[in-house]
């Protein structure tokens, strides 16, 4: 199991219906589903909608810049979305969409404040490279990168409460040495779970 | 190549069977409180059914369907309409599924319909054949199922009015389908969809020959108007791109045009003989009646009525629609699925892209089928 999707699923009281936005090959709906819940995954590439149904994980395949125009007000008790916030269009658009359908959120991302990209920007003056962001500028498909600090500004301006936030490190597991005062600068990545 | 890794094969020479389902003594009650019998059910079965019945997968035809669904019936180069899909190693695999396909109430290839004999007469009903409803058309394939002493379904298929089926079923015996399959259909026809089948209608019912409908007897039938019903509905199930790519602006068996108003332009040649050779297989009555069951479903119509029917079904779906169809264009089936979700109904959807619009569902449309095939896959594995 990916390791952030470990911290994740601790989060996920059993028995919730969990939407997983951007839910890839479906292995974490899988492991939710495994535990009790009530899942349903929105990815949009052809080979993961194709691993998913292979799993037996209910999925649309849609995309979610364009909003969940097919999923009703509060249909969900927690809607998901790891580590994919950075590679949205519409980062904002899809906060509030996430807010509108579910009444919980749990959204994970790489920390681009984290001390080894600004130390390897600061360094080299290239963009950096990372196990949470493992792709060249040129062919990454995270074109929305953002710090703690910023996620934490948006999440408020979205209207959403921080119940809960987990730091990771560099290999998306919990990271338990870094106190949360210093958490932009040292936490490789944060897994937040919201309310309204 | 097919799901269960043996290449696709045909399943060869098929027999339809016929068997009387609804007699005098226990009719076919309809919706509408009017009875019919007998009624007599054309079906074929394809593939062998497992000890615990756990793989039967029924077949739900469309519009014009009947029940030769795959193989043939002798000639190898006219299998059934969607050998595409059923088959050994095919999506429908039928190496590891037993398939039951019927002919549905009120056509005219086997099973009771307007052109079958009524027995209160001695002379064919005509449009003395009660109206009925998706709700009928399932309750026969029931019937068919509990005469082969079949209880439960793995899997219902069907695309366009086979779809609309499926999804009838499934909230009308919510125990009975473990996973629906609905390729390019809808829960109602928009505006556009009626009016086109009323043109069709009005085609038929203003032929001359049409006679009310008691053409039988006089040996000359409403071909003129099915004819015209049959190519305005195929112009609805192509795209405008496959029709550019097919025909253009080419004309029919020479260089310039002829420049009268005879057949001229290809798609007109094409047309036509899909007009012609529908005359060879269709009743035109049957043609008014099963539009007009299109035409009245209205699946999600009753919000309360829905909630408590989708608070008891046990079916998970797989919708399928298609980017270019424009008779059952993807905002149809996003109108199921959404209400599908907001009822925590398991739902998978994709929209296939395929340049052959509405037709594509009866196409070799590798995405389309490798979903289908990873679909009944997984759907197998869960039984095991």
């Amino acid at each position: 199991m990916r390791a952030d999707h470990d911290v994740i699923a601790s989060l996920v009281p059993v028995g919730s219906r969990v939407l997983d936005l951007g839910c890839g090959d479906g292995s974490l709906l899988e492991e939710l589903i495994r535990r009790g819940a009530d899942g349903l995954g929105v990815e949009i590439s052809d080979d993961g909608v194709l691993a998913c149904l292979q799993r037996g994980v209910p999925v649309l395949q849609d995309d979610i810049d364009k909003g969940l125009d097919d999923l009703e007000d509060d249909s969900f008790d927690i809607v998901i979305m790891s580590l994919t916030l950075q590679a949205v269009h519409h980062p904002a658009l899809v906060l509030r969409e996430m807010n509108r359908v579910g009444r919980k959120s749990i959204i994970s991302f790489p920390n681009f404040a984290h001390w080894r990209l600004r130390t390897q920007l600061a360094a080299s003056g290239r963009m950096p490279v990372s196990p949470l962001l493992p792709y060249t500028w040129y062919e990454t498909p995270n074109i929305r990168l953002c710090s703690i600090k910023d996620f934490e500004a948006l999440a408020h301006a979205e209207g959403f409460t921080v119940e809960e936030r987990i730091l990771l490190n560099e290999g998306g597991a919990r990271e338990g040495a870094v106190t949360q005062r210093a958490a932009n600068l040292l936490a490789a990545g944060a897994v937040y779970l919201l309310s309204r | 190549m097919g799901a269960s890794g043996t290449p696709a094969r045909s399943l060869g020479l098929v027999e339809t069977q016929r068997v009387v389902l609804f007699t005098e003594d226990n009719p076919l009650v309809l919706d509408s409180g009017e009875t019919l019998a007998p009624v007599e059910v054309a079906y074929e079965t394809y593939g062998e059914r497992t000890a615990s019945d756990d793989n039967v997968v029924v077949i739900c035809h469309a519009l014009t369907g009947d029940a030769n669904a795959a193989g043939h019936h002798g000639d190898p180069t006219h299998p059934g309409w969607w050998d595409t899909l059923i088959g050994p190693g095919k999506p429908v695999d039928t190496d590891r599924l037993f398939v039951v396909s019927s002919n549905l109430l009120g056509g005219c290839q086997g099973t009771t319909g307007p052109s079958s004999i009524n027995p209160a007469t001695g002379t064919p009903y005509g449009l003395q054949f009660p109206l009925f409803t998706v709700s009928d058309l399932v309750k026969v394939q029931r019937a068919l199922l509990a005469h082969l002493g079949i209880t439960h379904v793995l899997a219902a298929v069907g695309g366009s009015l086979g779809g609309m089926q499926v999804l009838q079923w499934a909230l009308d015996y919510p125990d009975e389908v473990e996973h629906g399959i609905v390729v390019c259909a809808t829960a109602r026809l928009s505006a556009q969809n009626i009016a086109f089948s009323a043109v069709a209608r009005a085609a038929i019912m203003n032929d001359p020959d049409f006679a009310d409908g008691n053409y039988y007897a006089t040996g000359k039938g409403p071909d003129h108007g099915l004819s015209v019903a049959r190519m305005m509905a195929h112009i609805t199930y192509l795209s405008e791109e496959s029709m550019r790519q097919k025909f253009g602006r080419r004309i029919q068996d020479r260089e310039e045009p002829r420049f009268d108003l005879g057949v001229d332009f290809q798609v007109e040649s094409y047309l036509q003989h899909q007009g012609k050779v529908f005359l060879d297989r269709f009743d035109a009555n049957s043609y008014l009646y099963l539009t007009r069951v299109m035409d009245y479903f209205d699946l999600f119509a009753d919000a309360e009525l829905v909630r408590s029917q989708l608070a008891k079904v046990k079916t998970k779906f797989l919708v399928l629609s298609f980017d270019t169809d424009w008779r059952f264009d993807t905002s149809h089936s996003r109108g199921i699925v959404r209400t599908l979700t907001a009822h925590r109904v398991p739902v998978t959807f994709r929209e296939i892209s395929s340049p052959h619009g509405h037709d594509s569902f009866l196409l070799e449309v590798p995405e389309y089928h490798k979903t289908v095939a990873a679909y009944l896959d997984r759907a197998l594995e869960e039984t095991n």
